[in-house]
């Protein structure tokens, strides 16, 4: 016993640091793994709040890049208003097929990451504004993410720039679909994979968000083909696309309520139980 | 004793809020940015007690995480640098560094800078495996981490002799 206590007492230092590296590497592993811890993010109320704070600063020296994106929103709710058929414009938040006014909540970014493998993007609008996990979040341009954590004020989103973050997407003209992913690499640019060769593509070919997603209604725009890969000894292409967004310059951002979601997910499960 | 552990803790909350609030935003060419808050686990007494160091140095990184939402990989890093600490210090001004009054924010010789290159390093190499944890990226992890070394030391450079104390 003697002996015991002179060990740790010898080692404490050592048996401290392995504790706390222990602690730090499973915090670690475990946000890499696809369900994140809840403590360790900035939607809790401390980073949330400081960012909160440093976002009312810095909203100030973004205000021209903010009144010029309004501006150009402006003039296209106007051209809507008076040319009704007027399609070639890309379409608006609050006219998606499918989706209500009512079902969309305007948020703000308050925090923005683009310079590492895994970015996430802090929201000011939390649960008591309706925001839970797993609502798509776009702006005028395009899209930008999934809603991961909640608290009662803040939230995060997985943005598209996130290795982990899978979207269903189409090539808006012929309708064939991939998974939207990132390779880490470029700001500005996202990769479409798993797109039969059978897809006729062109440069400049316009990507939407798919219907087979749950999160996003179907024909949100994403961005256009860039460059086309052939991947290796499959059928399938790799397409290089290029973002609408500037996803480095955010400002305010329209969360989507999918009411459908429940209602898809339990008829999914009852088929799932009755498989077993 | 007291004082230095008030300057301690000013230093600690100072260097996260500086961090957080300027550092952090320097998106330089995209990926590079400094992390002078180790400074913190750099600059604190060399004989002072151990174990404080190596669970406030655990504290400063978990903090960062939670602003940074990077899982524990700052937190990780942290704990290393403050554990293999006396080892760099070893490394840097010889065996016998426990007997010296070592004081890094006086003028810079080749032995105070080599101490904080091989700090630096240690910390960041650390830090760009466990956020990149794949194999493949391991051009990009060096990349990084020599980039934003080069830039962490001399952020920290500076920042050492700015608040350097006034001599009287």
């Amino acid at each position: 016993m003697q002996q015991i206590f002179n060990f740790i007492i010898r080692n404490s230092n050592r048996l401290l640091f392995l504790l706390l590296l222990g602690i730090s590497l499973s915090l670690t592993i475990q946000s890499h793994s696809y369900h994140r811890s809840k403590i360790i993010s900035s939607a809790n109320f401390l980073s949330g709040g400081v960012y909160e704070k440093i976002n009312r600063v810095n909203e100030y020296l973004n205000l021209r890049a903010e009144n010029d994106e309004l501006v150009l929103e402006n003039a296209r709710l106007k051209s809507l208003l008076f040319n009704q058929k007027d399609t070639t414009k890309a379409p608006l938040a609050d006219s998606i097929k499918g989706v209500k006014p009512a079902d969309i909540i305007v948020s703000k970014v308050i925090h923005n990451s683009y310079n590492t493998h895994e970015n996430f993007i802090t929201l000011n609008s939390g649960e008591r504004q309706g925001v839970k996990p797993d609502m798509g979040v776009i702006n005028s341009l395009g899209i930008i993410g999934v809603i991961d954590n909640t608290s009662p004020r803040y939230s995060t989103v997985v943005s598209i720039l996130n290795m982990k973050s899978r979207i269903n997407a189409k090539i808006k003209k012929s309708n064939h679909f991939g998974s939207l992913t990132w390779n880490g690499k470029s700001t500005g640019y996202v990769q479409l994979e798993d797109v039969p060769r059978l897809a006729s593509i062109r440069k400049g070919d316009t990507i939407v968000t798919g219907g087979q997603s749950s999160i996003f209604p179907e024909g949100i725009n994403i961005g256009t083909v860039d460059i086309v890969y052939k991947k290796e000894n499959t059928s399938f292409y790799v397409i290089k696309v290029k973002l609408f967004n500037d996803m480095t310059n955010l400002g305010h951002v329209y969360i989507i309520k999918s009411k459908d979601r429940e209602e898809l997910i339990n008829l999914e499960n009852k088929r799932k139980e009755k498989n077993e | 004793m007291n004082s230095a552990l008030l300057v301690n803790i000013f230093r600690f909350i100072m260097l996260l809020a500086i961090q957080i609030v300027i550092f952090n935003n320097m998106n330089f060419l995209g990926y590079i940015s400094p992390f002078p808050y180790i400074l913190y686990i750099i600059l604190y007494p060399v004989n002072s007690n151990k174990a404080g160091l190596i669970f406030s140095s655990f504290l400063l990184g978990l903090t960062m995480d939670m602003f940074c939402n990077s899982g524990g990989i700052h937190a990780a890093a942290c704990v290393i640098l403050s554990y293999y600490r006396p080892y760099i210090f070893k490394f840097s001004f010889g065996l016998s560094y426990e007997y010296q009054t070592i004081k890094l924010n006086e003028s810079l010789t080749p032995e105070r800078f080599s101490f904080i290159l091989v700090s630096v390093l240690l910390h960041h190499i650390v830090l760009f495996v466990l956020e990149a944890f794949q194999f493949k990226f391991f051009w990009d992890v060096l990349l990084r981490t020599l980039f934003s070394s080069i830039f962490t030391i001399i952020t920290s450079i500076i920042i050492i002799y700015l608040i350097k104390p006034n001599k009287r």
